[in-house]
């Protein structure tokens, strides 16, 4: 895991424009379809639980095109229906952490000095270890299962947006817009919610987005350990961790819940990518 | 003072705090949970532990005093490097930690050394060359991209189980270390090859290189010999960042090749709620990251004489 804004899955090559064109289209595309299965799973598959010993770990056939896993489970529709947990975990978290880490950071800048210094100094510590561990630490307070796991990826990661949020609310504070609301005599609540949020929330956003390819590799190896969501949910580090069991049996049942994960993970970063480029007003890419 | 004893103090002072900072956290993670403490103890060991057992727990751990005086009792001992006894293993934490050391940081330094001859190749032999480039980028992207367990899945499947290369479980001989190192350090690299390769073409573009050139020197000289060098600082910024993701990988790599090590012991406390063996852990991957980012901050001078003369 990483803080948010520093390097990790947030670099991407550099292609000529109507090929980037294309893979953007591509992974928004992609990326939307793995939202759709989340929301309705029911749509592409159905019997996620279905159990049938006699089709155990069977490698893709006509009516189980991805396989069956131990159980004779379809492991094409375990994975749409994965989609919710896996997703949850990702996104959910990073929502939270930039909700938690705006908050901060914007404490931090605009709470004077003692309050900042304070706010800054703990963010200090919680990314002075791996985000990992933290993560692990949360778990170990709280006990394993969804819930907690986006809440551990949370605190991960909400003191890297704090960070970011803080260094965005000085420049605009320090900007003549803001000098002017102040010289307007606007009330400081005003001013923060009109012209400081705003001007904050943008960047953030675009950091959140390339930042769910984090989260998303982050909570799936919580469940690949066993602390993120509870078997019989399919989420897809947890399928790993089955698939695990079985490698000698058949090795696609490990193919396809890490090609979702990283097609997930690509498709966010390309996105998230994009937006970063139409913002800053260069070409995508 | 001189500079540089000043600057190393307030990076020591720094580190203090941090330690104190991650001792806390720790601490109070161990008192949020809901529940009677010696019950989570006890619950280690046996499910319906009679009062009897639970009076005696709350004895051995302290849990009667107050919880400031357990703070500082707490903080003491850390003092000492006395780290307490895991509730689970029943040893003290340091001999757990001491004895796990060994394999992960075997396997961390193997991945390390592999990740960044990866990315040095890579970049030497992609630098400034754009078709080749191309090639490398999407690759490096992919390998980013990619959770390492599932590489470390991947190939254990073909080379384990397909090819029986290399042994399926276990870390005996270093055979056993090949593919362990391999997914942890395939996307490190990744990450590395591209600042690294950014640092070359940078540094390829600088009147030195030309000077170099029109002096008769080869490309593969100017590129290993002159401009390396140039590109190695901002590699070295991210070697704090290489050590997390080094601590982070060999937690969920570890249990992929179910190898002994402190990434399988932590994974294992967590579950069981070990909370000393956590504990343990986190101050000392606290202390491990401040320290080795003071050893970075003293190398970019060696690496760097414009820092060094900048800092003086």
């Amino acid at each position: 895991m990483t803080a948010p804004g520093s390097y990790g899955v947030a670099a991407l090559p550099r292609l000529r424009v109507g090929a980037a064109q294309a893979g953007v289209a591509l992974a928004a595309a992609f990326f939307a379809l793995v939202c759709l299965a989340a929301l309705a799973p029911g749509l592409f598959a159905h019997g996620p639980d279905q159990v049938n010993p006699a089709l155990a770990l069977r490698g893709p056939m006509a009516g189980h095109p991805l396989g069956t896993d131990q159980l004779g489970r379809d492991v094409l529709a375990r994975l749409v229906f994965g989609a919710r947990p896996s997703l949850l975990v990702g996104v959910g978290s990073t929502l939270l952490a930039g909700l938690a880490g705006s908050a901060w950071g914007l404490l931090a800048a605009l709470g004077g000095r003692l309050v900042g210094e304070a706010a800054m100094r703990l963010a200090d510590v919680l990314l002075s270890f791996p985000a990992i561990l933290m993560a692990l630490l949360v778990v170990a307070v709280l006990g394993p299962g969804t819930r907690n796991a986006v809440l551990a990826i949370t605190v991960a990661l909400a003191p890297g947006f704090a960070r970011v949020v803080r260094a965005q609310a000085l420049v605009v504070r320090g900007s003549a817009y803001v000098r002017a609301a102040v010289n307007l005599g606007l009330t400081p609540a005003r001013i923060l919610l009109r012209h400081i949020a705003p001007n904050v929330v943008a960047p953030l956003l675009i950091l959140a987005t390339i930042n769910v390819g984090t989260a998303l590799i982050a909570g799936a190896s919580l469940s690949f350990l066993g602390l993120g969501p509870q078997p019989p949910a399919p989420e897809w580090g947890a399928m790993l961790a089955q698939a695990r069991d079985y490698l000698d049996a058949s090795w696609t049942l490990a193919l396809f819940p890490g090609a979702a994960i990283t097609l997930t993970v690509m498709s966010a970063t390309v996105v998230g990518r994009a937006l970063q480029a139409r913002y800053e007003g260069r070409e995508a890419g | 003072m001189a500079p540089l004893a000043l600057r190393l103090t307030r990076r020591l002072a720094l580190t203090l705090f941090v330690l104190w900072g991650a001792a806390t956290l720790a601490f109070a993670g161990m008192r949020l949970v809901p529940g009677d403490p010696a019950r989570i103890i006890a619950g280690g060991v046996q499910a319906n532990a009679t009062p009897e057992v639970l009076d005696a727990i709350r004895d051995q751990y302290g849990l009667r005093e107050p919880v400031g005086v357990q703070y500082v009792l707490f903080l003491g001992r850390l003092l000492r490097a006395d780290l307490g006894g895991s509730y689970q293993l029943g040893r003290p934490v340091s001999s757990v930690i001491g004895e796990q050391l060994g394999p992960t940081l075997s396997l961390a330094a193997g991945a390390a050394v592999l990740g960044f001859c990866l990315a040095v190749a890579l970049a030497l032999l992609t630098a400034g060359r754009p078709r080749v480039r191309a090639i490398s980028r999407v690759l490096e992207f992919c390998s980013i991209s990619t959770p390492n367990f599932w590489i470390g899945i991947l190939l254990l499947a073909a080379f384990s189980f397909r090819l029986r290369w290399f042994p399926v479980l276990g870390d005996e001989g270093a055979a056993a270390l090949v593919l362990p190192c391999a997914a942890l350090a395939l996307p490190i690299a990744g990450v590395l090859a591209q600042v690294t390769r950014e640092g070359l073409e940078r540094a390829l573009d600088q009147p030195f290189a030309l000077t170099a050139r029109s002096r008769g020197a080869t490309e593969n000289r100017i590129r290993a010999r002159h401009a390396l060098r140039h590109a190695a600082l901002p590699v070295l910024t991210l070697s704090g960042w290489v050590l997390g993701e080094l601590l982070a990988g060999t937690v969920v790599v570890e249990t992929v090749f179910a190898r002994q090590g402190l990434g399988h012991v932590v994974v294992a406390a967590v579950r069981g709620r070990d909370f000393p063996v956590v504990t343990g852990v986190v101050v000392l991957s606290a202390l491990t990251f401040s320290l080795i980012n003071i050893g970075l901050d003293l190398l970019y001078g060696l690496v760097d004489p414009r820092v060094r003369e900048a800092a003086a």
